[in-house]
């Protein structure tokens, strides 16, 4: 089989598992061009934004950063605050994104909460090659975006139908692969500490900061409780 | 707007290098050409379900259980997505209904 076939083969495989990200990337993507349209940006910028930046809370984060005063050296820290949590997705990600060549960096940049939320809780299908499976679906995830910018940003105006709640599609993303994982029993620890970090990050810090505190919680547990967890 | 173009890009600029390094950070600190320590892997094969779990919470972190509709949509709907995905372990089943759920109740019930 020659390579253009393979990665054809690749990306039907992955496909059905991009569909929830697609519904919600249109989603919040359009509505992103459409609030970058109201502050005066337009779609060269909100396109260029998505794509080289491709960090969907972050981005909505910094329309009020490019309506205010100019401090770049304010939105790379706010930034990395904000885009925190990929830290542990890289760790998690260092084992299934080995050996990919070429296509590990490109990976490594498109990786967001649902590209790894999908990485890690499925296995690729047997019969298609593991690194054309990855690369499909984190091509797909980004270019759902980028569209979905590209889509609000022009047709915003024009968009009359009511998609109030259609962004749940991303929680119950979340929600079904947590599920997932659940399933398997040695994972079942390593959950119940993510929703308690969590539930105590958002108690004790709010909505707002609740990020990088569960995160800390979230490794102290897993640090204190290593011997009783693993082997 | 309130930014010159040029500003507008260094902007965007700097918030990609602040996304990407949080990205990228991991992946430098252990490069794949040797393994890392048994700690890092043990830590790494944990995190998953943790993250996901912390993501499901993060999703719902702006619901308000004090006022209305005090989080009662996303409670159903929570309960219809977990029902159908141990009932028929589709995922795209348990997706699809869930959202459909949510969505009639925040536009049609409690509008």
């Amino acid at each position: 089989m020659d390579k253009k076939q393979e990665y054809k083969k690749a990306l039907y495989a992955a496909f059905p598992h991009s569909i929830p990200v697609l519904t919600g990337f249109l989603v919040l993507g359009a509505a992103y061009g459409v609030l970058m349209q109201k502050g005066g940006y337009g779609t060269l910028w909100s396109v260029m934004m998505s794509a080289l930046a491709f960090c969907g809370s972050m981005q909505f984060v910094a329309i009020t950063l490019l309506t205010t005063v100019f401090d770049p050296i304010q939105a790379f820290l706010l930034s990395i605050m904000v885009n925190a949590r990929h830290l542990f997705y890289g760790l998690a990600m260092l084992e299934k994104y080995k050996g990919m060549g070429k296509a590990r960096a490109f990976l490594i940049y498109t990786l967001c909460d649902e590209t790894f939320s999908i990485v890690s809780s499925i296995t690729p299908p047997e019969n298609v090659d593991k690194k054309h499976f990855y690369l499909s679906l984190s091509l797909l995830n980004y270019a759902y975006w980028v569209l979905g910018t590209f889509i609000g940003s022009v047709l915003g105006r024009f968009i009359t139908f009511s998609t109030k709640g259609l962004d749940f599609v991303l929680t119950a993303l979340f929600l079904v692969l947590f599920l997932e994982q659940m399933k398997k029993r040695e994972n079942r620890i390593s959950g119940i500490i993510g929703l308690v970090s969590a539930g105590l990050g958002l108690l004790l810090f709010g909505a707002e900061n609740m990020v990088i505190p569960s995160m800390i919680f979230i490794l102290i547990i897993l640090l204190v409780g290593r011997k009783k967890l693993c082997c | 707007m309130l930014l010159t173009p040029l500003q507008t890009f260094v902007m965007i600029l700097a918030i990609a290098l602040g996304s990407g390094l949080t990205r990228f950070t991991p992946f430098f600190l252990f490069p794949q050409k040797k393994d890392p320590p048994k700690l890092i892997t043990y830590i790494g094969r944990s995190l998953p379900p943790a993250m996901m779990g912390l993501l499901v919470v993060f999703c719902l972190k702006g619901v308000s259980v004090t006022s209305a509709p005090h989080g009662i949509p996303e409670l159903i709907a929570i309960l219809v997505i977990t029902a159908v995905h141990l009932w028929k372990g589709n995922v795209l089943l348990s997706i699809g209904s869930g959202t459909v759920v949510y969505m009639v109740l925040v536009q049609g019930v409690f509008s």
